[in-house]
């Protein structure tokens, strides 16, 4: 049935980890589990946990991607890869020997840069398998409560989904507790120093309203629902927490798709060249390796972008043509240290907007597309003048930049417990039946009136949802 | 080297068995999709397409319930992709909203898709799913009229004669066993009687013994099949011991109904308002056809006059003239007299009209509406009154609501809309108070 057994991939592993060590890579320990298509099925609804907590929508994704792999639609990856330490990875039973030999390689790609970039490091890998079991066995709890039970349980997890990707984008940045917040208020409104105080007239001090909550705009809209809405029960309150910080949980991962994707590769192809595989791998490797870097016509390849864009890095630190020299000057680090520093400091739109170059996106014929009534048609390609737009909009259309930043105002708007929203509007608006459905959620966490300010078609407008149904408003 | 060691975990198909964790999630996930059936039925029931198709039909249902919705972008920002070289400005590369827009590959990041669902379901499903919650008392077979039917035989015991392939080896056997004849066939070879014997020494045996002997002789000497003209003492199966199986034609009682559809053809009747009829027909009809085991359906147009037609003349054909509503109530009348008696069949008698009748038909639109009410199960009148044209058109429901019988029921249907909530109400009025 299959060309290898465990005893082959021990050794292909054995040597993988030598050239790993070799390439200065530096990996958690590394688990890998073998499991069949059935399996791989599972562990993709569930977000490749091996253990979750139950949800339908997971059932749902469950039969998406089951029937799309039925019909062949779309195959199943050759690997998964969980941040946590030890890492866990799949591998697909059914794959060949070479298929996994390039997995185990790709795979500690993706280890090491779990353990090394920045935004990894707010997660923490080795807490993250208990941490959704932990979870998974308090809701399975709840469910079995004969008091709480399925029914009053999925209604929370449903509203507690739909807004839960609405929290703070960089873990990176610290949380200020409420006090560092008051103090920065009052900072904030105490008079700039003025050199010219003599001649100018006094500054007036108004005092900050310290009453005001949140004091400043909040994003984590789970945490601030759970905090401030009194009418929520522990287990509840407890549901909110968990969707939270599973959604916490996979934003590192979200905003690193290009970089890891493109490191991983980038590592599986310098791993294997440097293995002196048989002949027989060596031609399978290459056909593979080219099927999974290859562009996607009028898509996007996260992993043909980022092996693109890493392969610039290192070839433009370590031999610059004669133009770059003259553009940028003489390069003051090695191609290595090039890549290990960006792998370390950068998420995927720093790492694009940095390393993204004008020649690059030519030669990759970016272009930007716009629906033009029931088509979508190339509106820019990357000439001389339009390159830099073309780049702007890839920048908002990846990671989290796809996600619409809304923010508590206000929880107490006209001293009625209203919850006030804003869309911090970029010139992109808001799926208008969406946003109906999200608010509704909302309303039913906050149950009071919740309002969200947002632009629709160059308007301010309030689109409200109350116990009266939703509502809009143009805003003055 | 490096120092710790790397895990492989062998598979396991116990494992894989484990991983089917997502069947609970499925479940749930399948019926939030039949409760959003549920909610939708009247949308679907005024889509043209459902109607009058055949049971066995799959439609396809978009899905609203099981979204699952969050905060995204519009369809109208613009997105970057990558082409093959030549890419130039105007290039049409898709088409926009969902499909066409990099299906199938990771646009870059995670953009959320455009979360739009289908299911497919039979059109028997859906019926089923329509009516599982509608449950009506007055629809209920009468024990009265139900009609002694004969249906294809169940098993009934067993006899001695049948077909071969009817033959109950077991019983068979059983009797073979039970019977004498194992003594019998003992007391042959206990006698001395050769395991094998030609013609002649069978007739000498024959001669030789007595009655009762001679009778077993004759059972249990049969021919040999392996030497021509000889015999052999086998302990056969007699005949007598042969069972088959035996089907009695059960007769039992089985409810039967009829459906009286009647429509106006009048010149009046719109292509719009045969449609609203034909959309509440096929809904009474599917839910008469729920209750009983046999359905027949008896198609009356009428303007002036009223004729019998089928189901396609019934739908399509235009007429022309002015209208007569008692003409076809009338003919609904005498088709019961001559085919359906009452006794036997349940009756369902629903018209559909726009409300335009000769005033002076007006009485014996009454009076046969009554006749029917007194042997049918149900009546009902629906008026079929696009949006606005009440007003200046005349209505029978006033009319016709001077009726007292509690099996007689009158709707107003004025778009497509209405239809299921209508239909809704008017088999649910009349429910126990």
């Amino acid at each position: 049935m299959t060309d290898w057994d465990v005893k082959d991939l021990e050794y292909w592993d054995e040597k993988i980890r030598e050239k790993v060590e070799e390439f200065g890579l530096s990996c958690y320990p590394q688990e890998f589990e073998i499991c069949d298509h059935v399996g791989m099925l599972g562990y993709m609804a569930y977000s490749g946990m091996p253990s979750h907590y139950p949800h339908w929508s997971y059932g749902k994704s469950y039969e998406k991607l089951k029937t799309m792999y039925d019909y062949g639609v779309s195959g199943l990856p050759y690997e998964m890869v969980i941040n946590s330490n030890p890492a866990l990875a799949y591998l697909m039973r059914d794959n060949s020997l070479c298929l996994q030999v390039l997995t185990v390689a790709h795979v500690y790609g993706h280890n090491d840069f779990f353990k090394n970039n920045f935004t990894f490091k707010s997660t923490r890998a080795e807490l993250t398998l208990n941490l959704f079991k932990i979870h998974a066995g308090r809701i399975r709890g709840y469910l079995e409560d004969p008091s709480i039970g399925v029914d009053k349980v999925e209604p929370i997890l449903d509203a507690a989904h739909a807004v839960a990707i609405q929290c703070r984008r960089n873990l990176a940045i610290k949380k200020l507790s409420p006090e560092e917040e008051r103090r920065q208020v009052l900072a904030a409104a105490q008079p700039t120093l003025d050199p010219f105080q003599s001649v100018h007239k006094r500054q007036v001090y108004t005092s900050p309203d310290l009453h005001k909550v949140p004091l400043s705009p909040e994003e984590d809209l789970l945490l601030f629902i759970r905090d401030y809405n009194l009418y929520l029960s522990e287990w509840e309150k407890d549901l909110l927490t968990i969707v939270h910080e599973r959604e916490r949980y996979f934003i590192p991962q979200i905003e690193t798709k290009i970089m890891n994707e493109g490191w991983a590769s980038y590592w599986h192809r310098e791993i294997m060249n440097s293995l002196r595989l048989p002949q027989d791998l060596q031609l399978e490797f290459l056909v593979r390796h080219n099927q999974v870097v290859r562009p996607f016509p009028n898509g996007l390849n996260p992993y043909h972008l980022g092996l693109k864009i890493w392969d610039d890095i290192k070839r433009r630190h370590d031999e610059p043509t004669l133009e770059e020299v003259e553009k940028y000057g003489k390069p003051t680090k090695t191609g290595r240290q090039a890549l290990f520093e960006a792998r370390e400091i950068d998420r995927d739109v720093s790492f694009l907007r940095r390393f993204l170059t004008e020649e690059l996106m030519r030669e990759m014929d970016m272009f930007q597309y716009e629906p033009k009534g029931a088509e979508l048609v190339i509106s820019k390609v990357s000439d001389k003048n339009d390159w830099r737009e073309i780049k702007e909009t890839l920048l908002k259309n990846i990671g989290m930049g796809t996600i619409p930043v809304i923010k508590i105002e206000d929880a107490d708007y006209n001293h009625t417990r209203t919850l006030y929203l804003k869309h911090d509007h970029e010139g992109r608006d808001l799926k208008l039946d969406y946003a109906e459905r999200t608010l509704e959620f909302l309303w039913k966490l906050w149950r009071y009136e919740v309002i969200l300010e947002t632009t629709v078609n160059g308007k301010k407008a309030l689109l409200s949802y109350s116990d009266k149904g939703f509502s809009t408003k143009p805003l003055k | 080297m490096p120092t710790t060691a790397t895990i492989f975990r062998p598979y396991s198909s116990s494992d894989s068995l484990r991983s089917d964790r997502s069947a609970g999630d499925r479940q749930r996930h399948r019926k939030k999709v039949r409760e959003s059936i549920r909610e939708n039925i009247a949308d679907m029931i005024a889509e043209e397409s459902i109607i009058g198709k055949d049971k066995d039909k799959i439609i396809k249902v978009p899905i609203r319930g099981v979204k699952e919705y969050r905060f995204i972008y519009g369809e109208n920002a613009p997105g970057v992709g990558q082409g093959d070289g030549n890419s130039q400005p105007g290039q049409v590369i898709g088409k926009s909203q969902g499909e066409g827009r990099g299906q199938g590959q990771d646009k870059a990041g995670n953009q959320p898709g455009v979360d739009y669902y289908e299911t497919d379901v039979t059109l028997e499903e859906l019926i089923e799913i329509m009516f599982e919650d509608l449950e009506l008392p007055d629809m209920e077979r009468k024990i009265l009229r139900e009609v002694m039917s004969e249906r294809i035989a169940k098993p009934h015991g067993t006899r001695k004669v049948g077909i071969r392939a009817w033959l109950k080896k077991r019983n068979t056997m059983l009797m073979h066993i039970r019977g004498n004849v194992a003594s019998l066939f003992s007391r042959l070879k206990n006698a001395g009687y050769p395991e094998q014997a030609s013609q002649e020494e069978l007739d000498v045996f024959c001669k030789e013994a007595d009655e009762d002997i001679r009778r077993l002789l004759e059972q249990f000497y049969v021919h040999d099949k392996d030497i021509p003209g000889m015999f052999r003492l086998r302990r056969a199966i007699h005949k007598n011991e042969q069972r088959y199986r035996y089907m009695e034609p059960d007769i039992r009682p089985e409810s039967n109904a009829v459906v009286f559809l009647i429509m106006d053809t009048s010149g009046s009747m719109d292509t719009m308002k045969k449609y609203l009829a034909r959309s509440f027909f096929f809904l009474l009809y599917q839910f008469v056809c729920t209750k009983y085991q046999n359905v027949k359906v008896v198609f009356i147009a009428y303007h002036t006059e009223a004729k019998e037609v089928t189901e396609e003349e019934f739908f399509h054909k235009g007429e022309s003239g002015g209208t007569f509503i008692s003409s076809g109530q009338n003919k609904a009348l005498e088709i019961i007299q001559d085919r359906y008696h009452p006794t036997l069949w349940n009756l369902y008698a629903f018209l559909c009209s726009d409300g335009d009748n000769f005033e002076s038909d007006n009485p014996a639109t009454v009076k046969a509406t009554q006749e029917l009410c007194k042997v049918c199960n149900l009546v009902g009148y629906g008026e079929i009154k696009p949006l606005g044209s009440r007003y200046y058109e005349s209505s029978m429901l006033n009319i016709l609501r001077r009726i007292e019988a509690d099996n007689y029921k009158q709707i107003l249907i004025e778009r497509k809309e209405d239809i299921w909530p209508s239909f809704k109400a008017f088999l649910a009025k009349e429910r126990p108070k």
